[in-house]
């Protein structure tokens, strides 16, 4: 909570301090003035260019194909209609790429919450002898490029017996090295001091981390939750080396293949444009809700 | 098992309240060990073998009948002379133009975007940043596909393109190099024999210089778009963590804003430039996603990528010793583009003519980290000057 305070706090300081120094009216020189409405013209602009693209992917969904390719930059779909969604829902795997998106995605995240939490705490809190090594083991693993890893994965997979199965899929993703490393840091955070007091009244080391420790590292978890949704919801290269069976297609994989004009013939693009734009809406959900919160995460990142 | 022989303790821990601490650090700590061992460090292990080995992807990798053909791979993917070889080279061309063309741009236009957004009066602060860092939530298949439209020979791009009188090539199908057409608009269509008869990976030097294909400068301009939110974020927090004194002391010394920002920001910045650089260089060489749902490698293979070409020749060529190979050549790119990136960035100690620069005549020792006004005569750039 005292995350999302503290800009609040910072902007109304920043109003308190402006307020002394800003009553003349003419202290804005018209060279200033200039530069301000630059300023500000430059960044209406930019932000356009972001946003501009997203809003022609809403309103080519809701286009006919010819009126998709006639006229790609309006906003205003003419003539309107759900064709491109009544497909998507009623006359494809859609809903069921969409289903094993969920599924993963909620598995992925549960998985990640606890066993990051768990070894994060572990290597904030209990000695141990290879403390040090486990440490440096983490490290040396977030060094290794994902993409490298494509075919070991399916290597591993594939002689596990877990192919194209769930487990294939949600196994190797249940935990990630970066989020034990956030819940490591969190938790050196915080003082000690708590959990020493549960200690002597005699509380077992799970007791401690589950009841007394895990409720206190909210802010943390949330950033897990955040960070395992995004990701494996937009994850692709992890579901193209472990599944080949049309009724284990994520989202990402199955708008893959839409792209590419597997399943369609000509564009087609209202149709693919309705699909990516359904696929955005959950971690633009997310996204919103957290906003401030994701904002920070990735500053308080750095500031480490 | 390692309770046994008593762990080093931090001082002040009293050793009876911490019995069993050892056992369960082991035990917190066993799920991610063995799903990090099981699918990171076993099959990496794994796949260092496949790459000696001829497995063609049928049965175990480990059967009797898979051979052990030494550094064959590797040799196919880098001096073969066939089309692996080809392959491999013009994958790499293909990213090591994308990676010199995005890394700069996206850094660029996150500290430009980041300077923008933490000016001290800004209303709408908040909406310019939202706006900023959505492309970077949602997912790289998303973006694709909107790119395909965006970009496509009717799509929206083209059509502003027209507007400026532009006729826009038909972009995702053009595989033409971005520097061999500046060459031709120019009148130089083909190479010096010098240039065309030589080649490296078996692609000629003349071809390694084509710069990317117009289709490739669609996927620059796509990941410096989507990437660019996630680095200014980072800016930002560094420029709050700057302190606005020796700002200040700057603009008392009559330092106007731009020299204030090549002078004193950008080397308080450094730390951060340092993450954003090395996080781009590392990314960059990891196009997978946007080449297959987007081309496939096409067209021309001028959107191949060494990452792409991997999962290619292992998973649909069936080429699986090569796939690892190159996968493995992959990752010592990185490696050592990452170490060489540190050394180029390194802190150095600053040079005696620099030093001469800061010194008031009387005064005790330098301090380097105090960066001068405008007052002193100009040292040319105040980052990286000398390589």
């Amino acid at each position: 909570m005292t995350a999302t305070a503290s800009p609040q706090a910072t902007v109304l300081a920043e109003q308190h301090l402006d307020r002394p120094t800003r009553p003349a009216k003419h202290r804005l020189s018209r060279k200033a003035l200039g530069w301000q409405i630059g300023l500000y013209a430059l960044l209406i602009v930019l932000a356009l260019v972001y946003i501009y693209p997203f809003l022609v992917q809403v309103a080519t969904s809701f286009k006919t194909d010819a009126a998709a390719a006639a006229d790609p930059i309006s906003l205003t779909p003419q003539p309107f209609t759900w064709a491109a969604y009544e497909r998507l829902f009623l006359n494809s795997d859609f809903p069921v790429w969409f289903g094993n998106s969920v599924v993963v995605t909620v598995f992925v995240t549960a998985g990640r919450v606890f066993f990051n939490s768990l070894a994060g705490y572990a290597l904030a809190r209990l000695q141990f002898r290879g403390r040090g090594i486990v440490f440096a083991g983490l490290i040396a693993v977030m060094a290794v490029p994902t993409v490298v890893l494509l075919i070991p994965k399916f290597l591993v997979i594939n002689q596990l017996g877990i192919y194209d199965s769930y487990a294939g899929m949600i196994l190797p993703l249940l935990v990630d090295a970066a989020g034990v490393f956030i819940m490591k840091n969190f938790f050196e955070s915080i003082p000690p001091s708590v959990e020493e007091q549960a200690r002597i009244d005699g509380a077992g080391t799970f007791r401690i981390f589950w009841s007394v420790v895990l409720p206190m590292a909210r802010p943390a978890l949330i950033t897990i939750v955040i960070l395992s949704f995004q990701g494996s919801w937009n994850e692709l290269s992890h579901f193209v080396i472990s599944t080949q069976s049309p009724e284990l297609t994520t989202l990402t994989k199955g708008v893959a293949s839409l792209a590419s004009g597997q399943l369609s013939q000509g564009s087609q693009f209202p149709l693919k444009l309705a699909a990516a734009a359904i696929m955005t809406i959950p971690v633009a959900v997310v996204f919103f809700i957290f906003q401030r919160r994701i904002m920070n995460a990735s500053e308080g990142a750095v500031k480490e | 098992m390692s309770a046994l022989s008593p762990a080093p303790r931090r001082a002040g821990s009293s050793s009876g309240i911490r019995r069993g601490e050892a056992a369960a650090g082991w035990l917190f700590t066993a799920p991610v060990l063995i799903i990090l061992g099981v699918f990171l460090l076993v099959p990496v292990l794994m796949a260092l073998w496949v790459s000696f080995s001829d497995w063609t992807g049928r049965g175990s990798p480990f059967s009797s009948n898979v051979g052990f053909v030494g550094l064959d791979n590797y040799a196919a993917v880098t001096t073969g002379g066939g089309l692996a070889e080809r392959d491999f080279g013009t994958a790499l061309r293909n990213n090591a133009w994308y990676v010199l063309l995005v890394v700069p741009l996206q850094t660029a236009l996150s500290l430009f975007l980041a300077v923008l957004v933490n000016r001290a009066i800004l209303r709408g602060r908040g909406f310019f940043r939202t706006a900023f860092y959505f492309p970077s939530v949602t997912s790289s298949v998303a973006i694709t596909v909107l790119w395909l439209f965006l970009f496509s020979s009717s799509g929206a791009i083209n059509e502003v393109l027209s507007w400026l009188g532009v006729n826009g090539p038909n972009w995702f199908s053009d595989p033409s190099g971005v520097v061999h057409n500046l060459l031709g608009a120019v009148g130089v269509t083909s190479g010096p024999a010098m240039l065309t008869d030589h080649t490296l990976l078996g692609v000629s030097w003349w071809d390694w210089l084509a710069g990317p294909s117009v289709a490739m400068s669609a996927f620059i301009l796509m990941a410096v778009f989507t990437t660019s939110g996630t680095f200014m974020l980072l800016f930002i927090a560094g420029l709050q963590n700057i302190g606005g004194d020796v700002q200040e002391a700057a603009m008392m010394d009559g330092a106007n804003g731009w020299q204030r920002f090549w002078r004193v920001t950008l080397p308080q910045l450094k730390p951060v430039l340092f993450t954003v650089l090395t996080l781009g260089l590392i990314g960059t060489w990891q196009v997978f996603d946007q080449i297959y749902t987007g081309t496939q490698g096409g067209p021309g293979k001028t959107t191949l990528t060494p990452a792409y070409l991997s999962y290619s020749s292992a998973f649909l060529s069936q080429q699986w010793g090569q796939g690892a190979a190159i996968a493995f050549v992959l990752f010592v790119i990185i490696v050592a583009l990452t170490i060489l990136q540190r050394f180029v960035l390194r802190d150095r100690p600053v040079s005696r003519r620099r030093i001469r620069q800061y010194e008031v005549p009387g005064a005790g020792t330098p301090r380097p980290r105090r960066v001068p006004g405008a007052g002193t005569p100009r040292p040319r750039r105040s980052k990286g000057g000398t390589r």
